[in-house]
């Protein structure tokens, strides 16, 4: 966390608002002055003070950490205007959309081979239902949602419905 | 594109019911924000207000505004869900999610490598191959039980039933351990985009960077979960 003296140099956000930097600053201890674009940013995208209004609602321990978030989204929304972050996030999910099909495959084959072995294979169900219900519960519980999946991004982007293998870009 | 026929004669959009002003013909909102749609314009206004919308919406084409208008009502929706992490904490869920199937996928495919090479080697081998799986399978199914503590929910990322393969048992060497909370994964991320400059805003790069610092947190062997602190 910047320990912005507001005593000696306003933070960046002051410095951009052309404000008095004042001791209570709260965007203070977030925007250190040698940062002007991480402020600059944000303003852009979110604004003072909707930014303003979301860190006061929020406990000082969690600022930092929503700040940084935040930065990082503005920054990915001014070097792509139209999806920001987003993008990231349905390539990560084209990502494990595929790897889950290519671990299934490999399971499947595993099974072949136990059954050309002549083995009675132990019926795994149990463990996979427990971890992968685990799994979403937890899914669910992190993102708040009463169901997991909660968190897909539910708008397939107009200009990849071509290309995006499965279709779907990863519809709830 | 969402057709909207909210005409100003008929039905203002969302967006100018929700600022009580009257829908003009020309209203940049009214093609993406619906009437029958109120909560998407109430949360993109929240978290970014309508005056950034409209600059951000009229630098655009046309064709590119739908796009936008949706990953806008996604990022705010996912903001207002969780303050702090908003979308980011969607990325290291993934970023989590992926690390794991690699992993899961590089055992199986291990396992798979061996059968190929026993062929025609007694079945007592293979199974005992199996039997162990199984036993480390159960161990995990122990391990998660005692970890993880949520409730609730039951569908899976994506629909259900693609997921329920995710934990299969060659997950045994998954490990969550009681002092590793979701918080501190958040963090590892965050000090990861502090920490990149300005060059992994693309997926692909935002990806790589990603992972090598989780890679680098997994070296040591530790793992931080899913479950919140």
């Amino acid at each position: 966390m910047a320990s912005s003296s507001c005593y000696n140099s306003p933070c960046a956000a002051c410095k951009f608002l052309r404000r008095k930097c004042l001791p209570g600053c709260i965007f203070a201890p977030y925007f250190p002055p040698e940062e002007p674009h991480k402020f600059a940013n944000v303003h852009k995208i979110f604004g003072a003070s909707n930014v303003t209004k979301l860190l006061n609602d929020l406990l000082p321990h969690q600022r930092e950490d929503a700040v940084s978030t935040l930065a990082y989204e503005a920054e990915a929304r001014v070097r792509d205007p139209v999806y920001g972050c987003v993008s990231a996030i349905t390539f990560l999910q084209r990502q494990v959309e595929r790897l889950q099909k290519e671990l299934d495959d490999a399971n499947a084959d595993l099974l072949r081979y136990a059954s050309c072995n002549d083995v009675s294979a132990p019926p795994f169900i149990g463990p996979q239902e427990i971890g992968s219900s685990l799994h979403n519960m937890t899914l669910s519980r992190r993102m708040g949602y009463d169901h997991g999946g909660g968190y897909h991004f539910p708008y397939p982007p107009s200009s990849w419905n071509d290309q995006n293998p499965s279709g779907g870009g990863g519809n709830i | 594109m969402s057709s909207s026929s909210s005409l100003s004669s008929n039905s203002p959009c969302a967006a100018c019911k929700f600022l009580r002003r009257k829908c003009q013909p020309e209203c940049v909102f009214a093609p993406y924000f619906p009437p029958d749609q109120p909560q998407k314009f109430a949360n993109v206004h929240k978290v970014f207000g309508a005056s950034n919308v409209t600059k951000l919406l009229n630098e655009l084409q046309p064709h590119q505004r739908e796009d936008a208008v949706n990953s806008l009502a996604y990022e705010a929706d996912m903001r207002l869900r969780d303050p702090v992490y908003g979308c980011v904490g969607v990325i290291s869920l993934l970023q989590h999610q992926l690390r794991q199937l690699q992993m899961d996928l590089s055992c199986a495919k291990s396992e798979l490598s061996k059968y190929q090479n026993l062929g025609g080697i007694a079945s007592t081998a293979t199974h005992g191959l199996l039997a162990a799986a199984a036993a480390a399978a159960a161990t995990t199914a122990h391990h998660h039980q005692q970890f993880n503590f949520m409730t609730g929910g039951g569908g899976g990322g994506g629909g259900g039933g693609g997921r329920d393969h995710h934990h299969h048992l060659y997950h045994h060497h998954q490990f969550f351990p009681r002092d590793q909370p979701q918080q501190q994964q958040h963090q590892h991320m965050i000090r990861a985009f502090e920490g990149h400059g300005s060059n992994n805003f693309d997926a692909s790069g935002l990806l790589i960077g990603q992972l090598s610092q989780f890679q680098a947190a997994g070296a040591d062997g530790r793992r931080t979960p899913v479950d919140p602190s």
